[in-house]
């Protein structure tokens, strides 16, 4: 178990989504860096998917009340175990009674700490995702807040080798980091002025000449307007060359969509499922980490690359991944 | 990128893991949401492998895929984007005409007015009406749900009489009850969960549409027919008691 002492800011349960009901109009929800969610899982040998916490901007204080496998993925938001540092992208075996604080973010925006076995939250809709505002999913439909006493699954039967291994050889109310880490190029650099690559959006030809340039010429800011719903964008405004009323249809994660006013917006995970505003460009998978990880005051520089390009880019990516997973794997046996 | 195919169809990407399909506008309205709700009947009935899911809309099916599940044809590297547009290609043309489609008909009870609907009276006053007339217009209606989005189960209305219709408050509300009847233009809706919304709300269902442990978690899906009732502040507060 885990006792939540102080919540942080906004630190929610996610797991990847909550996929199929879309139609419903349920929204997704999941982590917002699903990259960073992912590595985090596999390194205390869990599925990808089980459910772990999504820490933003300023973190909690937790203890463990039981011998525990965790590692820590994405932003660096200083985390100490009883006032001591500790390092992202490992495997740490934590003694029982341990203290875990996160400070504010030093780099990048959001942080996931998984554990060995995943925190055990109910499934709804088939899944452990946060959905705030319908007050469904992860803990209780909200974000953790103090006292919050969180159980745990099981970890897999590699997670307990390891564990039973460290047992012994960490003092009580210490931690052992392992010496591997994942050091891959996967991961964005959380620099404060982002590339971001995109394919043009469907309604991309309707906007003005100029604007189709500026996008890409221009950068443009995430103002403090943003949270898991999307980032409202201000920079040089984009306009339609002549307004037309559009029905409602499927946005998705990524979609950058530009209301009258010019400013885009960039859809997340918390986005409807559903949207009326032309859609001038939509960033590619496999850089929704870079977004995930900008905070208010970030930079976004968008770039133009082929929908073919975009696909090479995803295909590419989940072996790389597959990859990390196989040899994160052999670490454990 | 755009493919154009017999059944009227065109391709186009959104993103790099879903597909919006649109049938071509000049079909008349209702022919073409006949069409969305086969195509997306069919593929409940028979998902393909490579699909994650699906949203449809008032011109559009969205077909979210995994590019890893697309199979590789031979030696030659088939785009998995071209792969998936051709397959629901070959699932449009064999797409049944005139399929019968379970179209349920659901009668949603309101109760209008009051503390429930305080801008009754602004869509009263609006068009020139007396608020009896305005329920009586509004409930005797015939609505089609074309599309379910914007907020868990928030049904998307054909049907408003244009004698009843209001534009959007010109400040949109920070928090609008769950279960609130709104209307907007010549739209109206029913927010399923506490929303901020501009519509004009004219009352509210003891009625739960968004069913979050149900195995649909909307009450009402895209095809739907609805009937409005009027119900008094008392059976109101029966009925939702009840939930």
């Amino acid at each position: 178990m885990i006792t939540i002492l102080k919540p942080g800011l906004l630190t929610t349960i996610q797991d990847l989504g909550r996929f199929g009901f879309q139609k419903y109009g349920v929204i997704t929800s999941g982590a917002m860096d699903q990259l960073a969610f992912r590595i985090a899982n596999l390194l205390v040998g869990n599925q990808e998917n089980q459910a772990g916490m999504e820490i933003t901007l300023i973190g909690p204080t937790m203890r463990f009340e039981t011998d525990l496998l965790i590692s820590i993925c994405g932003a660096d938001i200083t985390p100490m175990i009883n006032g001591d540092k500790v390092r992202l992208f490992r495997p740490i075996f934590v003694k029982k009674g341990s203290i875990l604080a996160f400070g504010t973010a030093q780099n990048g925006c959001r942080a996931y700490l998984a554990v060995a076995g995943g925190i055990n939250v109910p499934f709804v809709m088939n899944s452990s995702s946060t959905y705030l505002r319908a007050k469904i999913g992860g803990f209780h439909g909200r974000k953790l807040k103090s006292g919050d006493r969180l159980l745990l699954q099981s970890p897999s039967a590699a997670a307990r080798k390891m564990i039973s291994k460290f047992t012994e050889k960490t003092p009580s109310n210490q931690f052992t980091e392992m010496n591997w880490f994942v050091d891959s190029g996967l991961f964005p650099k959380y620099k404060n002025n982002r590339i971001v690559r995109v394919i043009t959006g469907r309604e991309f030809d309707l906007f003005s000449k100029e604007s189709q340039r500026k996008i890409f010429q221009e950068s443009y800011v995430v103002t403090s307007k943003s949270d898991r719903m999307g980032y409202r964008l201000l920079g040089s405004p984009l306009f339609l060359e002549k307004q037309f009323e559009m029905l409602s249809e499927a946005v998705s994660f990524g979609t950058i969509q530009v209301p009258a006013d010019g400013n885009p917006i960039v859809l997340l995970a918390d986005r409807q499922t559903t949207g009326g505003y032309p859609r001038i460009a939509q960033i590619i998978t496999v850089d929704f980490p870079v977004v995930a990880q900008a905070k208010p005051g970030d930079f976004l520089s968008f770039v133009r690359i082929s929908h073919e390009e975009a696909q090479m880019l995803y295909i590419e990516r989940e072996h790389e991944i597959k990859r990390l997973k196989k040899a994160i794997e052999l670490k454990y046996y | 990128m755009v493919i154009v195919v017999e059944f009227r169809v065109r391709f186009y990407p959104l993103g790099d893991t879903a597909v919006i399909l649109q049938i071509k506008e000049d079909s008349n309205c209702k022919q073409l949401h006949k069409i969305i709700q086969t195509l997306s009947a069919q593929l409940d009935h028979s998902p393909p492998v490579w699909m994650n899911e699906y949203i449809p809309s008032f011109q559009t099916v969205a077909i979210f895929y995994d590019p890893l599940k697309v199979p590789f044809t031979g030696s030659s590297f088939h785009f998995p984007y071209d792969y998936v547009c051709n397959e629901l290609q070959q699932r449009m043309a064999k797409l049944p005409n005139s399929q019968s489609i379970d179209q349920e008909i659901v009668e949603i009870p309101i109760c209008y007015g009051g503390e429930l609907g305080p801008d009754l009276t602004f869509v009263a006053n609006y068009n020139g009406l007396s608020i009896d007339e305005v329920i009586r217009i509004h409930s005797s209606g015939d609505y089609l749900v074309y599309m379910i989005g914007f907020s868990p189960g928030f049904p998307y209305l054909g049907g408003l009489s244009d004698k009843i219709a209001a534009p959007r408050r010109a400040t949109p509300r920070l928090n609008i009850p769950a279960r609130s009847v709104g209307i907007a233009g010549n739209q109206t809706g029913i927010y399923p969960i506490e929303t901020p919304g501009g519509w004009q709300i004219i009352g509210r269902t003891p009625v739960n549409l968004f069913r979050p442990n149900h195995k649909i978690p909307s009450l009402l899906r895209a095809g739907d027919r609805i009937k409005f009732k009027a119900i008094s502040l008392k059976e109101y507060l029966e009925l939702e008691e009840k939930n």
